[in-house]
């Protein structure tokens, strides 16, 4: 993930709190960088002005990628490289569609999965931020990006303390 | 919540009503042509039509009634339509069942508008029965008497095979006994549901997920067997045993979308505020969903019977493709049902507007129509069938009679169920 190195964490125990939390800070004019959950939290991505995920486009594409791929290997296969005349039939006809259909929904499907797993940092090889474990438990964890913000450390911290953070604690990553 | 009626207004009954009438004189000119020997038409199929006037002659028709294929033709109409809108009438009972049985939180202030259907069903039976009474012998092959006569002229071995099944009066107790249970059921659940307006006593809810379970398990079964009976055994000798499903994802496709339709209609003209585009856009995938179930049907019945290339199975798509009169609509239905739905309503966006739920589920209802028209029309006329006014008046005269049941028993009750427990869920469904 891009961003800094110097992050300051907003630690909160309701998600309610969280969420106007989410959105006095922003108006503060802060830029947060990421928050993290333990579970998803409804509505969180409005208030933090996420735009709607382009994974469906993904999809898409993977998806008529496996047709083009499915089609033209049964083409070239079986019409082609080495005709073969299956039951009196035509080379190319409705006997290609289960197999169009599978690849169409396994690259839709397995492309999806890894697209999806590219965005959010999670392939096996990459080395995600832990910024607070407790986020797997039982805290919502608010980063705002030190580097990246104009506005100073101690009003961050000010901010963060007003808008309902049970604490607030400084990150650093190598 | 208020208890805001739908209002069956006076110029939209006059619409409704102009339509009716356009469809009836669609009607009439499309028979006067056919009965003035239908011009070209007519005259290019005399041949084929002759020759299968000899075949039926020589093999078992000895009860046909020869000559006037334009009654034939109103008959095999009457029929399509029948089935059509039956299932439609039906799909609106099944859907509200679901939403019952799933404990469907989304729905619940549109399930008046598939509730009304049902009234459809009482009409839909009469018609059903008045036109096998007065068709049978024009429609189906296997009513024919001579058929099961051992030695005789025309006995048919493989028909008289299935004559503990397909039989006059067991035929005949068949339908009374789909008509009458779907209706009890439909009348049983409409009882609780309008119950509960008045006491709102959640009692209803609970005892409706029995009921709709119920009618769901009867549905399994007579939505298969009644698709036997109303399509399968027009062509008697043939057998698929993909039909039952195969009407059944035809009228369920049909059935949402007139449901959406419909919903997208009372919405703009200001009825169900409580209807935002989260709930359209479930609808819209209801649709896009089943008509891809539909083609994943249609395929699995095709691809087989094209695999195996049996005679006896692929007559069947024989009648429909080596033939002018049917083959392009052959095609056609699978553009309208499956290509067009599936492309246009694929993103979110294009579920979630009015825009494109209006121009994708006219095409889904007219295609299904069609659909069944490819279905009875081979089968019970031959090459002598054709398109024209008379179907699409025929058509249009069913389409506004339904439309005149349905929104009138619309305007009767509340439309939206004020003591749902779901409600206030469904208001801020968001998706």
């Amino acid at each position: 993930m891009d961003g800094g190195k110097n992050f300051l964490l907003g630690i909160y125990d309701d998600e309610d709190v969280l969420k106007s939390a989410v959105k006095k800070v922003r108006g503060a004019g802060i830029k947060i960088h990421e928050v993290f959950s333990p579970y998803p939290v409804h509505g969180l991505d409005e208030v933090l002005g996420y735009k709607r995920t382009r994974l469906p486009i993904a999809a898409f594409m993977f998806g008529f990628l496996g047709t083009v791929l499915a089609l033209t290997m049964q083409g070239y296969m079986l019409a082609i490289d080495w005709p073969m005349i299956i039951g009196g039939k035509n080379y190319a006809s409705v006997t290609f569609v289960p197999v169009t259909f599978e690849l169409t929904v396994l690259l839709a499907a397995l492309g999806m999965v890894g697209t999806f797993l590219i965005v959010s940092n999670m392939r096996p090889w990459a080395k995600p931020r832990i910024f607070d474990r407790r986020s797997t438990d039982d805290k919502h964890v608010m980063a705002v990006d030190l580097d990246l913000n104009k506005v100073s450390s101690d009003e961050i911290t000010r901010v963060l303390n007003e808008s309902g953070a049970t604490e607030v604690n400084p990150k650093q990553f190598d | 919540m208020t208890n805001e009626k739908f209002n069956f207004t006076a110029s939209l009954k006059k619409k409704l009503i102009i339509t009716g009438i356009v469809g009836v004189a669609l009607f009439v000119i499309g028979l006067a042509a056919v009965m003035m020997g239908g011009g070209h038409e007519e005259a290019s199929h005399g041949a084929e039509a002759a020759g299968h006037a000899a075949e039926a002659a020589s093999h078992g028709g000895g009860g046909e009634h020869g000559g006037s294929s334009w009654l034939t033709r109103i008959f095999a109409n009457l029929w399509i339509n029948n089935v059509y809108f039956t299932g439609v009438a039906l799909i609106g009972v099944f859907f509200v069942a679901i939403q019952y049985v799933a404990q469907a939180g989304w729905s619940a202030p549109i399930k008046r508008i598939p509730l009304a259907f049902g009234n459809w069903l009482p009409i839909a039976g009469i018609l059903m029965l008045v036109t096998w009474l007065v068709a049978s012998h024009d429609l189906f092959h296997w009513t024919h008497e001579d058929l099961y006569v051992e030695g005789g002229p025309h006995y048919d071995e493989i028909i008289a095979g299935k004559k503990a099944y397909l039989n006059t009066p067991f035929y005949l107790a068949r339908m009374v006994i789909y008509f009458s249970i779907w209706f009890l059921f439909f009348r049983w659940i409409r009882k609780e549901i309008l119950a509960e307006d008045l006491d709102g006593s959640t009692q209803h809810w609970r005892k409706l997920i029995g009921i709709s379970a119920g009618f769901i398990v009867f549905f399994a079964v007579s939505s298969s067997m009644s698709a036997w009976d109303w399509i399968l055994s027009i062509d008697t000798h043939w057998f698929s045993t993909m039909i039952g499903w195969y009407v059944f994802a035809s009228w369920f496709v049909t059935g949402l979308a007139t449901i959406t339709l419909i919903i997208v209609y009372l919405k703009e003209s200001g009825y169900l505020p409580q209807v935002n585009s989260n709930h359209l856009h479930d609808l819209g995938k209801f649709v896009f969903a089943f008509s891809i179930f539909w083609t994943y049907i249609w395929v699995s019945q095709y691809l087989l019977i094209y695999y195996a290339n049996i005679p006896e199975e692929s007559v069947y798509f024989m009648e429909r493709l080596n033939s002018d009169q049917y083959a392009p609509a052959f095609y056609v239905i699978l553009i309208m049902n499956f290509f067009f739905p599936f492309l246009a309503l694929m993103t979110r966006d294009a579920k979630r507007h009015v825009m494109f739920l209006k121009i994708v589920c006219p095409v889904v209802i007219l295609g299904h129509w069609l659909d069944f028209y490819l279905m009875v029309t081979p089968g019970t006329m031959k090459e002598a069938g054709g398109f024209g006014f008379l179907e699409i008046g025929m058509a249009m005269i069913f389409g506004v009679a339904f439309l005149f049941v349905v929104l009138s028993s619309l305007a009767k009750v509340p439309l939206v169920a004020k003591n749902h427990p779901m409600l206030e869920e469904s208001i801020h469904h968001h998706i």
